[in-house]
Order: structure tokens, then sequence, then C-alpha cells
């Protein structure tokens, strides 16, 4: 794709992450374009999230984390969300105690725009009209779906320029999953970046314009979406053809 | 004299006490699962230190109330500083170690403080200078003084306000968003470390506030106060659901009143065995009794859901 020829809007080079002894990412090199979506894809215990949680600043890692053109390295975990750099995480992190408003509060923690937060809140509840009716309910009360579409509304408003997502199939019906990627691809249309951990690989590089594949801690391949979905060795080994 | 309604206003005036400590307990056990057995010598230092300057601007002039109102400044002041300090000293670096160490450093820093507080103000009682007039008023039966008032009113103040803080503002949210999830609200820019610092420092300051309370009420301060209402406090939050704020509330009262009750009527009950000296069984009867039968305590639901 061209746009991977653009200046990059995240650049990693090299990128190692250990839990302990244990070497879970050994040196991958990642490149997110402005406005690209990119599927970084890989079987269980591949790397994924230790790759966004470290991308997220969640995990101690080397090696070098480029993003708006800033190395990340001084960065707590914290600053990231107001460079607009988010992580949806596995599992969804939602706040199950808190209503599902507060929750999309909880998005925009780092804003003080009160107005346009309000505007923003709208927007979401348009996107997602289930939760406009559900305001005011528990979050841990809403099903896996509504969990999962709370969760990029909650990420959306903070306004990111990179939205990182772990897994957002996760545990879906497959009406649900259909939904959440046709939000995920306008979400990028609307100029916001995105990098997709997914293991439904083929869900993943039809909505993606380029993708990773990780195997133990490295990447095996990179290329554009619609080659990796041609590929024979892809397909063997993560679309099940 | 109506004894029964006599001891529910005492009871009602301790449990507010007993509320406003173990709020601090069950704040900090929802945001970091740990008990701060600190926590009550808080409580111990904010009545001392009100102490102190009550003695140092009582003969100046100013209007008692306005000395009150200044001990009771500088004492939750020096008490969220003290508060702030044990979370840095002796939990901070223990945040990822094994649950048994925080503990033992909690313990470390009661003695230290108890130690220190003895060693400043002496190993004596001293009587609570009392500012404010002594009127009492009958209540059908019972007799409530205006000291008493001021403490329910200004428990119930501050829990209210407490509650309004935690429900209805961005700061409160982020708090019971880190107590839920500390990893998910890091991604949404909360700073950890600054929401737990204010969580020891809100707590510290409504310990502070409790430690005048209980001193006006008796009108005796000592440097062990602090470890029997802090261990009664930890008692009431767990009979209210250890982790939840409004249990805190709850569990204050309610062992205020069966303290008072408890006291009131144990020497009929054991044919005048037991005096009301053993009111402190009853605490300790209650906490046995919620670890034994319902260790979530009553509004609680969750009981060590994070390992
Ligand atoms: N906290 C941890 N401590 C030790 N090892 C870990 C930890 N988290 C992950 N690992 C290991 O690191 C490797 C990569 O894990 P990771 O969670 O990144 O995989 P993943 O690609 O996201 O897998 P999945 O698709 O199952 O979510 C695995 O071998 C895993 O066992
Ligand atoms: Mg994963």
């Amino acid at each position: 794709m061209i746009a991977s020829k653009s200046s990059p809007l995240l650049q990693v080079r090299n990128l190692k992450v250990a839990y302990g002894g244990i070497q879970a990412l050994k040196g991958i090199d990642i490149d997110v374009a402005p406005g690209e979506l990119v599927a970084l894809i890989g079987s269980n215990g591949a790397g994924k999230t230790t790759t966004l949680k470290a991308l997220a600043g969640l995990l101690p890692s080397t090696g070098k984390i480029h993003y708006c053109g800033k190395s990340l390295q001084h960065y707590a975990a914290h600053q990231l969300i107001q460079e607009g750099l988010v992580l949806v995480p596995e599992g969804r992190g939602v706040f199950a105690r808190l209503t599902v408003k507060e929750n999309l509060l909880m998005g925009a923690y780092c804003r003080h725009d009160k107005s346009s937060i309000a505007q923003d809140m709208q927007h979401i509840y348009q996107l997602f009209p289930r939760l406009a009716e559900r305001q005011m309910q528990l979050a841990g009360t809403l099903s896996g779906g509504e969990q999962q579409m709370m969760a990029l509304g909650r990420a959306l408003m903070s306004r990111p320029k990179l939205l990182m997502l772990d897994e957002p199939s996760m545990g879906l019906a497959p009406m649900m999953v259909v939904k959440i990627f046709e939000t995920i691809r306008n979400i990028c249309a609307q100029g916001v970046s995105i990098l997709l951990v997914e293991q439904n690989a083929k869900l993943a590089l039809e909505v993606a314009h380029r993708g990773y594949v990780l195997e133990n801690g490295l990447i095996t391949l990179s290329d554009s979406a619609a080659s990796l979905l041609g590929s024979a060795v892809v397909r063997r080994a993560y679309l099940g053809s | 004299m109506d004894t029964l309604l006599q001891q529910i206003v005492n009871g009602f005036v301790q449990g507010s006490v007993y509320a406003m400590v173990a709020l601090g307990y069950t704040m900090v056990y929802g945001i970091l699962g740990l008990i701060n057995f600190a926590h009550g010598e808080v409580v111990m230092v904010g009545a001392m230190v009100a102490m102190s300057v009550i003695h140092l601007l009582i003969g100046s002039g100013l209007p008692p109330l306005l000395v009150l109102l200044i001990s009771l400044i500088i004492s939750m002041v020096v008490c969220m500083a003290l508060g702030y300090g044990i979370e840095r000293i002796a939990y901070r670096p223990l945040r990822n170690a094994p649950r048994l160490a925080p503990l033992i450093t909690a313990i470390g820093v009661s003695m230290v403080l108890q130690n220190l507080a003895m060693m400043f103000w002496g190993r004596e009682y001293h009587a609570f200078p009392s500012l404010l007039p002594n009127n009492s008023h009958r209540l059908s039966g019972a007799i409530i003084t205006e000291v008493q008032i001021l403490i329910v009113l200004i428990a119930l103040g501050m829990m209210g306000g407490l509650l309004l803080l935690m429900h209805r503002t961005r700061l409160g949210r982020a708090m019971r968003a880190v107590a839920e999830n500390p990893s998910a609200a890091v991604l949404m820019g909360v700073n950890i470390n600054g929401v737990i610092a204010i969580t020891f420092m809100l707590g510290s300051a409504l310990a502070a506030v409790a430690g005048i309370m209980i001193s006006a009420n008796y009108g005796i301060v000592h440097y062990y106060m602090g470890s029997i209402l802090g261990l009664k406090a930890f008692t009431a939050a767990v009979l209210g659901g250890i982790g939840n704020m409004r249990g805190a509330m709850v569990g204050g009262l309610l062992l205020g009143l069966i303290e008072s009750l408890g006291a009131g009527y144990i020497g009929d009950l054991s044919g005048g065995f037991f005096g009301s000296h053993y009111q402190d069984v009853f605490a300790f009867f209650v906490l046995i009794s919620v670890l034994i039968f319902r260790p979530s305590g009553l509004l609680g639901e969750r009981v060590a859901e994070r390992a």
C-alpha cells in the first residue's frame, strides 16, 4: 500500500520483551502509517498481546518505539492516551461497577472540554444506540457484545490517533463480530489509524490494509492484507484451508 | 431514665466516629487490597495534634469556635501528610510484594507512631480541652449533649460529601475505576499513584476529624487510644463489607449501637456478673461472627477477588 511509504505514525524497531527468563518478543519491527489499518495475526501465545501491552507502556521493553516522531521511552503508561495512543485491552477492561455513561466518561478522563465531550458522547450513542438505552446500567450487566461496543466507544471518547485493539471479536456471536468489524472499518475511514490484533485472521485481513504474521515472538511475514489473504502459507496456518 | 433510648443515642454518636474511621480502612482496602493497620494511629495523632493546637491557642483570646476550627484544619493537614507518608514509605515500595509484607510494615508503622506519640506527648492521659459549652438536651428521656449533636451532624455531613465525591466527580470516578481495574484505569490516563495517594489522604483527613470527635466526646486523649479504636473501626468495616463505602458507614453505626446496647444490658443479662466495662467484648464478638458466618459483610459482594 502507498500509505506505508509515507512517514509512519508508529515505528517499532527491534522490540523485545521478556517475562522473567522467557523471551516473549524477540525483536520485532512494525510500522503504522497515518490512516492505516494494520492487522497483527498469529496463533495463541505468539506474542500479540505482549506487543500491544509493550506499546501501551504496560510492560518493560527494549528497542525503539517512535510515535508521532517522538520516542516513547520517557512516557509513563498513563500519559500515552493524551498523545492519542490508546489500547482496548484483551478482555475489554470494562469497569463493571461503573455505569455505561461513567465508563464512557473515563475514556474522556484526560480531556477537559466539557461541551465537546458531551458532543462526542452523543456521537457514540448514535453509533451504538444500545449503549444509549443502557447509559445508567452498570457495565458489568451488559452482554459481551455490548461491552465490546462500550470499550470501543470509551476508547473513541479519548479522540485517539492510533487505536490498538486486542481481539475485539473474542467471545462474540458472528452477527456481533460483523457489526464490530464494520465499526472498526468506519473508525479507520474517519482518519484514526488502527493496529488490530486478531486470532480471526480472515476477518482481520479482510478489513486491514496491511498485515503482519507473528510466530513465537518473531514477525515471519509482512505484506499487504490482500497478498497475505492469498498466500499459501497464511491460508494453511491461519485460515484453515 | 430511659436506658434503651439513652443507649441508642450513645451508640449512634460512637457509631458515627467508627464509621468515619472505618471509611479509611475500606477505601484503602478497596483500592489496594490491603489493610492499613496504621490507620488507628492516624486517628490518635489527629486527636493529639488538635489538643496541642488548642492548648497553644486557648489563651490567645480567639473565640473558642475559631480555635476549634483552626485545630481541626491543622490536625487534618498533619494527618493527610502522615497518611501520604505512610503510603509512600511503608506501602508503595511493597506494591508488588507478597501480601504479608505490607501487613508487617503496617504493624511496624503503627508501633513507630505509637512510640513517637508517647515520646512527644507522654504516656499519661490528657484532658481534651472542652471548647464548646457543655449544654445538653433531653430527648424524651435520653440526654444528648451539644457536642454529641455536632459529632453526628459533622459525621453525616462528611460521609454525605464523600459519597458525592465518589459518585459525582471525575476524581471519584477515577478512584472507583482504579479500585476495580487498575490496569484499565492506567489506559484511561489515570495516574494510579496519584489516586492512591489521594485515597490515603482522604481517609486520614476523616481519621483526624474522628479523633477530635471522640476526644471531645470523652474529654480524654492518650497515645494508645488509636489501637483499640482502630481495631473496632476495622471491625465495623468488615461488618459492612470491607471495600464497600456504604458498608463502612452502616457497619460503623451498627457497631456503635451493638456495643452501646450490649454494654447497657450486659449487667442485667448476666445477673450482674459482667459490668458495662465489658463493652469491648461485643466488637470482637461481632468481628468473629462476621468472619465465620458472613465474611463478605453486610453489603459486600466479593471477598478477595484480586489474588
Ligand atoms: N505475565 C506473563 N508471565 C509469563 N509469561 C507470559 C505472561 N504473559 C504472557 N506470557 C507468555 O508470553 C507469550 C506470549 O503471550 P501473549 O499473551 O502475548 O500471546 P498472544 O499472542 O496474545 O496469545 P492469545 O492469542 O492466546 O491471546 C506466551 O508464551 C505466554 O505464555
Ligand atoms: Mg492475546
